[in-house]
């Protein structure tokens, strides 16, 4: 039944309270002694009293309009949203993690330096690159981070005049905003009839003005570059640096890595591939792993060992600074190093392969029914176009709505900008064959819908909590906060 | 085509439109164009006295999940803007050619006026775009 | 293998899925990969540990570690020990939260935006400003995109930050600014406070954001009537930085004037996980929205007028500006902010004053008994809220090595950010502390020296 569900400020009533605290046990002193009456706040903010049941109540009532990826398929491309296991929450709920203070002395968090550095001896095995830094949180903060590395690395080298970054047309659209937060200019280069990016335009637009180029790989298209080691020559010739956006490493674990591949900067998104959960659109944690002459110039402090001791180095004179107020999402950190020590080197390759594998079967059975372009080996995602659909009467977004109703997640819509009404498909590592073909089948029953009545396709979802959300009235007139009528 | 061409306006290869009205210029949005972007929800529009050039951006239009630049065709000075989209971005929707407009431009150089495309010329131009898609 | 349980195809299923995508082996599906990037060794890690002995390894790591639970402390400078309530840790729990991706199908993630739309509304209702995001990473990431918001709405290049604002978020703000090629110009401090008269010869029409922290790094509540009004006189944009549990007690940033309000919101039920993940807040007046970075929710109503949460304003994201966009955050803290609302669903107006009361009357009882003692005194003349900073006769390290003896994380040394104050720490005292840890405290420090 659709309904909608009362804000907490429609809720609750004065007096109501929903917490329990100590009396106050030292002697106390009149307010106004302590502090200016100016400086007060002369009326409480206008906010709710609830009991706890009250509270409980809401957020659970609100959990249960809620989809993540323990209600069902969630196969939302390039977001790897891949199972969460349960015991990571459980370690790093631990209060030796949870608990710890970021300005203890480093004697009392030995255990949590060691987690760094251990983490960070698997994250260079996994990528092949030399150094990382866990200060970013996520995975755009680690791109940023990256580019402002590869920015001091020129800089230092009296080389002022690299102000270009390239990037291919299939790059999420947190490289493009990254590099100018970077202070730098895009160059946007196209892909090539393979799904590559081309070659040639790559051979022109690089020039002694190119800092860098940013790369997914595999891409958002789920394709390998074919040409990658070339690509890598011709940048590294002209004085450029390679940067690799980790978002698709769960494809190619245990297969390539980037280090190998040639990149000099490389950020994970650990809330992808190593398996931490998103909560609803963070944390994350996006490390950043470079080589040896990049070293000099990230983020303070580093974690190192001497002797038995572990210790944060802050000598580096050259560092870039900080780019978070301490070390990192510590605690996303943990749960992702509980996962890296329980899949170990075989266990990691196997999610790459399964992953790999999940992605070309669906791809295969849905091959049969939808467009796919690009037809060659996809590594973990595929994109389909839905424009023949689109000219029937439903367009990608309309069919993700389908399957809403189907109790499926839907594909990434309308990404990458390059696929007409694309819809960015990757179904995990941690998905069976019976759900890739019960969502297939799906897939299927929709193809026949938008034969049969488009129009009642375009008109859906029908059977969620609430219905097609008008998205043009919450832009043109915003409602960003409730307000007492 | 479903998509209404006006005589007598001069077309850009973005899906501009120019009319001339004496040393002016009025800009718009075609009505292509519009159908493509969709339901518009906000246009940011250039300073009276900005100076424009042909080709480069001198408004931002904006549909929910899509934002255009809005090029000018001509090089010149902004003489007027429709203030009418702040609050009704969705004129360009509903009358892309006349409400609709977004800003006039003292033209420079006539000739890179009479150089745009002419209504059959625009026509032809969709017509291909379309295919190419 | 330990995570093999995550997987679940089976070799039959392996098979079979080869045979319908067409091809013989697993190896043809990589066969994509040339060959001179292909790896040609196994990745050497650690043999994988099985659920209970990853658990164990864990444990052991964790137990290596003294923390907030088997310590006292009185650790501040922006991240605190603050009790947490139960219920928060249960709705955080519920995995149709923590593991959904950001909103981007609000039909079926309309707990997860209505919870955002509440959170917002909280925000502005303790800031007084009119619109609030969805989160930023962290306290230091907020205080560097505030600043980079003031100058993408002045279209000015320069920013000016108070030496009493966090030397963490001021080393975030410093790198984010040179790397884009922004100016930032530091204001002097003059008694632990900002000293406002330079800062009126410092801004000019140049100058986009002016940054100040409330309380301060040092704990104390800075005067800031009429301050806004010199910095709007050039038209540039106060960036003002709170603790949002302070809120229920100082003025609201909006009666100081502040343009943009930003901060680290981790007291409000977060624990301190060692620096992260914490909360960046951000909230902003009306005509800032379209500058405004991350996440936003917004109410709409859907195809049967039902009341319905979508995000919103998007264009001014990377995923459809592109290099246009306000930031190029994607990511934020989203479980946390869920936390967060939570913790004051749960407190109410009320609760959030009674612990910043407790907070202030512990944190002012302590500075009374410590600077009562020979050799500590106050650093600086001023009114504090929960943390406050003293000159103490020896070195702040050697003070904390005597007092982990005891189970006591004492403070935070000045002087690693404020060379000049050599000698001085900084303690916090939060609603956690009784009196009798605080006694304790004194008792350490009395005869030290």
């Amino acid at each position: 039944m659709r309904k909608s569900k009362a804000l907490l400020f429609e809720m609750g009533r004065s007096g109501r309270q929903g917490y329990s605290l100590p009396s106050c046990d030292v002697p106390e002193k009149p307010l106004d002694e302590l502090l200016p009456q100016k400086m007060q706040r002369s009326e409480p903010p206008d906010m709710p009293e609830l009991s706890e049941v009250e509270v409980i109540r809401h957020y659970t009532e609100l959990s249960t309009r809620n989809f993540g990826v323990d209600t069902g398929f969630y196969p939302l491309g390039s977001c790897t949203m891949k199972y969460n296991p349960k015991v990571n929450e459980e370690v790093a709920a631990l209060p030796g993690f949870a608990c710890l203070h970021p300005c203890q002395p480093e004697e009392t968090v030995q255990g949590a330096l060691e987690l760094y550095y251990n983490m960070e001896q698997r994250l260079k095995e996994l990528t092949g690159m030399e150094r990382f830094t866990m200060q970013p949180s996520a995975g755009a903060h680690g791109e940023l981070t990256g580019l402002m590395v590869i920015q001091a690395y020129h800089r230092h080298r009296g080389d002022h005049k690299r102000n270009k970054v390239l990037i291919p047309v299939t790059a999420h659209g947190t490289n493009p905003a990254t590099v100018t937060m970077a202070g730098y200019e895009v160059v946007q280069l196209p892909a090539d009839e393979r799904g590559n990016v081309d070659l040639e335009a790559l051979k022109e637009a690089v020039d002694d003005t190119t800092s860098a180029l940013m790369l997914t790989n595999p891409s958002t298209l789920g394709l390998f570059e074919e040409e990658i080691t070339e690509m890598a020559r011709v940048v590294h010739d002209k004085g450029g640096l390679l940067y690799y956006d980790g978002a698709n490493l769960n494809a190619i674990m245990g297969y390539a890595r980037p280090g190998d591949m040639g990149f000099d900067v490389v950020h994970l998104n650990i809330h992808k591939t190593l398996s931490t959960p998103h909560g609803g659109g963070g944390p994350g944690s996006g490390p950043v792993g470079v080589k040896e002459r990049l070293i000099p110039f990230l983020p303070v402090p580093l974690v190192d060992k001497k002797g038995e001791q572990f210790y944060f180095d802050y000598d580096l004179p050259d560092s870039i600074g900080k780019v978070q107020s301490f070390y990192g999402n510590f605690g996303v950190v943990v749960k992702a190093y509980n996962y890296v020590c329980m899949m170990g080197a075989e266990g990691l390759k196997q999610v790459s392969t399964d992953a790999v594998l999940n992605s070309n079967y669906l791809a295969s059975l849905l091959q049969k029914t939808y467009t796919i372009p690009y037809d060659r080996l996809r590594k973990h995602e595929f994109v389909v176009s839905a424009k023949p659909e689109k000219k029937k009467g439903a367009g990608a977004g309309d069919i993700a709505k389908a399957l809403l109703d189907r109790g499926f997640h839907p594909p990434t819509v309308y990404f990458p900008l390059i696929v007409d009404e694309a819809l960015m498909t990757e179904p995990n590592d941690t998905e069976s064959k019976e759900t890739l073909d019960a969502y297939a089948q799906a897939m299927e029953e929709i193809a026949k819908d938008i034969d049969k009545d488009a129009e009642k396709v375009a008109a859906g979802p029908h059977y969620t909590v609430v219905g097609r959300l008008d998205e043009v009235r919450a832009v043109r007139n915003p409602v960003l906060r409730w307000e007492k009528e | 085509m479903d998509f209404n061409v006006i005589e007598g306006l001069k077309y850009t290869q973005q899906h501009e439109w120019a009319r001339q009205e004496g040393d002016t210029a009025v800009v718009g949005l075609s009505d292509y164009a519009q159908d493509k972007l969709g339901e518009i929800v906000f246009v940011e529009l250039p300073d009276i006295g900005a100076a424009v050039e042909a080709g480069k951006s001198a408004a931002v239009i904006e549909s929910v999940k899509a934002v255009a630049d809005l090029y000018a065709p001509v090089d010149g000075t902004v003489t007027e803007v429709n203030e009418t989209l702040l609050d009704q971005p969705e004129l360009i929707n509903q009358d892309p050619y006349g409400e609709g407009w977004v800003f006039k431009v003292e033209v420079k150089d006539e000739s890179q006026l009479n150089s745009l495309m002419d209504k059959p010329t625009y026509e032809e131009f969709i017509i291909k775009e379309e295919e190419e898609e | 293998m330990g995570g093999k349980h995550y997987l679940p195809l089976t070799d039959e299923d392996r098979r079979e899925m080869l045979s319908t995508i067409g091809v013989e082996s697993i190896e043809d599906l990589f066969s994509d990969i040339p060959s001179e990037v292909r790896l040609q060794k196994e990745l050497d890690l650690p043999p994988a540990l099985s659920e209970l002995e990853a658990v164990r390894h864990l444990n052991s790591l964790a137990a290596k570690n003294k923390h907030l639970n088997n310590c006292t402390s009185f650790m501040g400078a922006g991240v605190y020990d603050h009790f947490i309530p139960a219920v928060i840790k249960h709705v955080t729990g519920r995995s149709e939260f923590y593991t959904s991706y950001t909103p981007y199908q609000p039909e079926i993630s309309q707990g997860i935006l209505q919870a955002i739309f509440e959170y917002q509304t909280m925000i502005c209702q303790l800031t007084g400003m009119d619109v609030a995001n969805a989160s930023m990473y962290d306290g230091g990431t907020a205080v560097a995109e505030g600043a980079i918001m003031g100058c993408g709405s002045t279209r000015r290049s320069k920013a000016l930050v108070s030496r009493s604002v966090s030397p963490f978020y001021r080393a975030v703000l410093k790198n984010y600014f040179s790397s884009r090629g922004l100016d930032l110009e530091e204001i002097p401090l003059k008694d632990g406070h900002t000293d406002f008269s330079k800062l009126e010869e410092m801004v000019d029409d140049q100058v986009a954001s002016v940054v100040l922290q409330q309380p301060n790094f040092f704990g104390l509540a800075e005067d800031l009537d009429g301050v806004a009004d010199i910095i709007h006189n050039h038209n540039a944009v106060l960036v003002m930085s709170v603790d949002p549990l302070s809120l229920t007690l100082l003025q609201a940033p909006a009666d100081y004037g502040a343009d943009i309000v930003v901060g680290e919101g981790q007291s409000l039920g977060v624990p301190p996980s060692f620096g992260g993940p914490l909360l960046g807040i951000m909230a902003a007046r009306q005509k800032f929205v379209r500058q405004m970075p991350g996440r936003i929710a917004g109410e709409t109503v859907d195809s049967e007028g039902n009341r319905g949460f979508v995000l919103t304003l998007q264009t001014r994201e990377q995923h459809i500006r592109r290099e246009k966009a306000s930031s190029n955050i994607c990511s934020n803290e989203a479980l946390v902010a869920l936390a967060a609302a939570v913790y004051m669903a749960a407190l109410g107006p009320k609760g959030m004053r009674e612990v910043a009361e407790q907070c202030l009357q512990k944190a002012n009882y302590a500075r009374e008994k410590i600077t009562a003692l020979s050799g500590f005194e106050p650093a600086f003349p001023g009114f504090n809220f929960k943390e406050f900073a003293l000159s103490i006769p020896g070195k702040p390290e050697e003070l904390n090595k005597k007092l982990l003896q005891k189970d006591i994380l004492g403070g935070v040394d000045a002087a690693p950010f404020y060379p000049e104050l050599e000698n001085t720490m900084l303690f916090a005292v939060t609603e956690k502390r009784t009196r009798e840890e605080i006694d304790t405290l004194v008792r350490e420090l009395e005869g030290w020296k």
